[in-house]
């Protein structure tokens, strides 16, 4: 509270309290009122403003002298009638606006009590505007008017509540200080039930408002500059700006203030000002009006110039002009102080600047702009459209009004489709909050209701899939004029690129890239789309696993559009759709990719993944964009047969945790679904088999496809914290993909299927649902049980016992790791495990603490006795989810 | 439908709340420790009433008794608590 609060008397202090309290109780009964109860209220306001319009007009005149008395009524007529016009068919009360498509409703919340000061310059307007947006808005105003027009306004407040509570609003909805002082307005600016201010008026009063801690709609001042551009209609301009600064004799803020004008055109226009009624004032003459009007010492306008006719202004300088003598027009040379007309004068005088060139002229705009009339108002006379945009882009001002007048051009609703207002925001640059025309919206709450949505989901996949035995010989029906096998040197030595070979066209030109069995790196990839480019490659084969696939899609890439910045490309994102880096749709070349592969788990030839190591940074690049996905995937058992057991048993774990973590996913739906089952359904079935007798081919076909199936779902749905942790630990202690998957894979299933500590963000699902999608895949595979908290437990045994069949260490202890050195590594694992983008997905928000005990857990291993029957029920009802 | 007034309890007419506010602060000396109104009937409150509300419960913050408004709507209950009354009366559904 500021310290002249503690002046007023107590019995001052009770009167402000009445006069709060009242507008409070006629607010909270407002609330109660309808869209059409206060429309109802609203037009007989309006049309009591239009009858008193000339009454309250001379009373203003009478009592302020200043302005014009025509002009005043006409103020208030669009007060009334041109603000009704644009707020009668708003809604205000209730639901305001509504956008189905996105769920949202807006809805309007009154203020309850507004503290409004009014000015002197256009003071029963700004309080007929003000009792229609209040009313329109269900809120109550005590109105501060300038002392100096009080009885006008107290006038117009009484018209407007008189008609107001006629009709049906509550008492006490409008109420005018009396003889009110500055300490007054500190009290109500700062009282604890009045909820915004609106201050129109000097900027002392703006600030005073602003600096109150309330909520403020404070107006600033302004300095209009006027840009007269050579391509402008000078007889339209020259009437538009005398129309506009000698409207209400130039009290609207928003009037012209200096015209800076071209030269080619300043000779003519200042001739055609002169024909129209304005004195164009001599060097001496600008002199002595400048020292005149200006006060030298604030380098602001003399209040008592303020809204005087030109002739008065002109007579009290001693300048001799004409009778009738509209407009006083004074030449200046520059803006600033040492040139006091380039300030803002709420009287009929105006300032102009002869302009060089366009950027001169522009600079001026930009000075004035800046000399007081920051975020208020500029008007640019032009038919240069590139200039006009030119200056809109230079000037700061909420209102850029081109071809018409300044002052009635602002107001809006005249001369163009702006908002009709009496108040003027006016941005920082005012230090204001709004630079907005103010209206009925500024004096609401406006709350938003957000529906759930639901977003877009997908489901993609290679265009085309071959798979089951011998599906190499599909390629016979891709025609290429020149194709590139990569490979490793392994598959090229046991065969499998002479296989792929044959079942090429024999017209196909092909040559065949061998690079190492081992995740890619920049020079390998380089080498690549050097062979792609020398070959002039449009059709790619990779023949081999993941590492082999992943080097080829970003070899495509790079070679299709050499510009992609792998680095960049890189950039982790949280949904794919929403992600910042977007991959190049723009290409040199085009190629076919066919990725046929030669090991059951990764899944690459079918996701949209491509993992690369960045060998001078010691890191590990991981690309994703459905753009990486193979254009056709070749899944043919002949190119696993050989494959041996170790890296059978590493895949085949890395394809279950793949589908099972697609299943729990939040990604998850019906689509990725199907798959992720499918393909748990097909590794409990056929890996161990695939396993204990290699030469098995339906064992082999049917793993393979389980690995395809997976990827497809996880290439949708995408994996979850099993990943981050196996990710994390492998690199750590140099383990197996599917080995480090395997030895987390039952502690997480449990780990999912409890209560989370803190539940992921999920809109496509309505509930935690990764125990149910557990118990269902219980069902699936037939392992009994009655509840979910017994299906899940079937589960974890039912994968620990299939992870002892394929003889897979089930402990980190049992990998030979020592307490000593994991305890040592787990800072780094649980912060790399964090750090890495695969749990995102997962169902269950990981805590740092919880990816330690999960390590833990894994470091100890089994979570049910070995060899129990999946009938046995691990110790896991208590912390499953109900 | 009439206010009915008794020692303890009092049923609101909706159509005459201030009318029956009135009455029961008249009453409200034998009414004991608490005193309640019942605002089933009541679906919207006037200036009247919203007058009366903040008279009854000066008049009971005086007599210290408590007074327990049951059934008030929502409507109503946010005209009260924009006027600052609900701290002023207990309520009950």
């Amino acid at each position: 509270m500021p310290d002249n609060i503690a002046q007023l008397s107590e019995e001052r202090i009770a009167y402000l309290d009445g006069l709060v309290r009242q507008a409070r109780t006629a607010a909270a009964l407002f609330s109660q009122c309808t869209q059409e109860d206060v429309d109802r209220i609203v037009k007989p306001m309006v049309i009591a403003g239009l009858e008193k319009a000339q009454y309250l007009a001379r009373l203003a005149i009478e009592e302020t002298k200043i302005g014009v008395l025509e002009d005043k009524a006409i103020k208030n007529m669009v007060a009334t009638e041109f603000v009704y016009n644009y707020v009668k068919d708003k809604p205000t009360v209730g639901v305001i606006r509504e956008y189905p498509e996105r769920g949202l409703v807006e809805l309007a919340e009154p203020i309850g009590v507004i503290f409004s000061l009014t000015p002197i310059t256009n003071p029963t307007s700004t309080v007929l505007f003000k009792c229609i947006m209040a009313i329109k808005t269900r809120n109550a105003v005590i109105f501060s008017p300038h002392p100096s027009a009080w009885r006008c306004c107290s006038e117009a407040v009484k018209i407007m509540y008189e008609t107001a509570v006629k009709n049906g609003s509550p008492e006490g909805v409008f109420s005018c200080l009396e003889s009110h002082t500055l300490e007054d307005n500190a009290y109500l600016m700062h009282h604890k039930d009045v909820g915004l201010i609106d201050a129109t008026g000097g900027p002392g009063a703006v600030k005073a408002a602003y600096s109150s801690g309330k909520p403020a709609l404070g107006v600033g001042p302004g300095n209009t500059p006027v840009y007269l551009e050579k391509t402008a209609d000078l007889d339209m301009a020259v009437v538009d700006i005398i129309t506009s600064k000698t409207f209400d004799n130039g009290t609207i803020c928003a009037s012209e203030q200096t015209v800076v004008i071209d030269d080619e055109i300043y000779e003519r226009t200042l001739k055609k000002f002169e024909d129209l009624g304005s004195h164009i004032c001599d060097e001496k003459e600008a002199k002595l009006l400048g020292r005149t009007v200006i006060d030298p010492n604030t380098g602001f306008m003399q209040p008592m110039a303020v809204g005087q006719k030109a002739s008065d202004i002109a007579r009290f300088v001693g300048i001799k002009v004409k009778p009738n003598t509209k407009l006083l027009i004074a030449p200046i040379q520059g803006v600033g102080r040492e040139h006091p007309l380039s300030v803002e004068k709420l009287f009929p005088v105006l300032a102009v600047y002869r302009a060089t060139s366009t950027d001169e002229a522009l600079k001026v705009c930009v000075d004035v702009n800046h000399a007081g009339g920051l975020g208020h108002t500029a008007v640019i006379f032009s038919n240069n459209d590139a200039i006009i945009r030119r200056f809109g882009n230079m000037i700061n001002a909420g209102r850029i009004i081109v071809n018409s007048p300044g002052s009635i051009g602002a107001l809006g609703g005249v001369y163009n489709d702006m908002v009709p207002t009496f108040s003027f925001g006016c941005g920082t640059g005012g230090g204001n909050s709004t630079t907005d025309n103010v209206n009925v919206y500024h004096y609401l709450n406006i709350k938003r209701m957000a529906r759930r949505t639901q977003a877009h989901m997908w489901f993609r996949v290679p265009n085309q899939i071959y798979f089951n035995m011998n599906a190499v010989e599909n390629l016979r029906s891709f025609p290429s004029r020149s194709t590139l096998i990569i490979t490793n040197p392994a598959l090229e030595q046991i065969g499998h690129v002479d296989i792929v070979r044959r079942c090429i066209p024999p017209e196909t030109p092909v040559r065949v890239t061998i690079i190492p069995d081992a995740e890619p790196d920049i020079k390998i990839i380089k080498q690549g789309v050097e062979a792609l480019n020398f070959y002039k490659a449009d059709q790619i084969i990779a023949l081999g696993g993941g590492s082999v696939i992943d080097a080829a899609k970003i070899m495509k890439l790079k070679y299709e559009s050499p510009e992609a910045d792998l680095e960049e490309l890189a950039a982790p994102f949280l949904d794919i759709r929403k992600r910042v880096v977007q991959y190049p749709t723009e290409k040199i070349n085009h190629s076919r990719l066919i990725a046929i592969s030669t090991t059951s788990g990764t899944g690459s030839e079918v996701t949209p993944f491509a993992v690369m190591t960045d060998k001078e940074r010691g890191i590990k690049v991981t690309l994703a964009d459905y753009s990486l996905t193979p254009d056709v995937a070749i899944v043919d058992p002949q190119f696993v047969m050989s494959m041996p057991k170790g890296l059978t048993v590493d895949t085949g774990v890395d394809c279950l945790t793949h589908a099972l973590e697609a299943a729990v996913s939040i990604y998850a739906s019906p689509y990725t679904d199907s798959n992720a089952m499918q393909a748990i359904r097909l590794v409990f079935k056929y890996l161990p088999d695939a396993y204990e007798n290699p030469r098995d081919e339906e064992a082999r076909t049917m793993m393979h496809n389980a690995a395809c199936i997976a990827a497809i779902a996880f290439s949708n749905a995408s994996v979850g914290v099993n990943h981050a942790l196996a990710h994390a630990f492998g690199a750590r202690f140099g383990i197996a993909h599917g080995r480090a998957n395997a030895v987390m894979l039952p502690h997480v299933i449990a780990y999912n299927a409890s209560v989370p500590t803190k539940f992921m963000p999920s809109p496509n699902q309505r509930a935690y649902v990764a125990h149910k999608k557990y118990a269902t895949i219980a069902d699936l595979l037939g392992l009994g049980g009655q509840t979910i908290e017994e299906k899940v437990a079937r589960l974890v045994t039912a994968t620990e016992q299939l992870l002892d069949r394929l003889g897979v260490p089930r402990s980190i202890a049992e990998i030979g790791i020592s307490k000593e050195e994991f305890e040592k590594a787990m800072p780094e694992l649980a912060k790399n495990a964090f750090d890495d983008p695969s749990w995102r997905s997962n169902p269950r928000m990981p805590l740092v603490n919880e990816i330690v005990e999960l390590y833990w857990s894994a470091y100890r291993g089994r979570r049910s006795p070995q060899k129990e029957t999946a009938t046995q029920e691990p110790p896991l009802e208590k912390e499953v989810c109900a | 439908m009439s206010t009915t007034v008794t020692p303890f309890s009092f049923v609101v007419d909706g159509e005459r709340v201030t009318e029956g506010l009135l009455a029961v602060a008249k009453n409200l000396e034998g009414a004991g420790p608490e005193a309640l109104l019942d605002f089933f009937f009541v679906q919207d409150i006037d200036q009247g009433g919203l007058r009366a509300l903040e008279d009854l419960a000066s008049a009971a913050e005086e007599k210290r008794i408590k007074v327990i408004l049951r059934g008030v709507n929502v409507e109503i209950y946010k005209v009260m608590k924009l006027s600052r009354l609900t701290e002023r009366y207990t309520f009950v559904n």
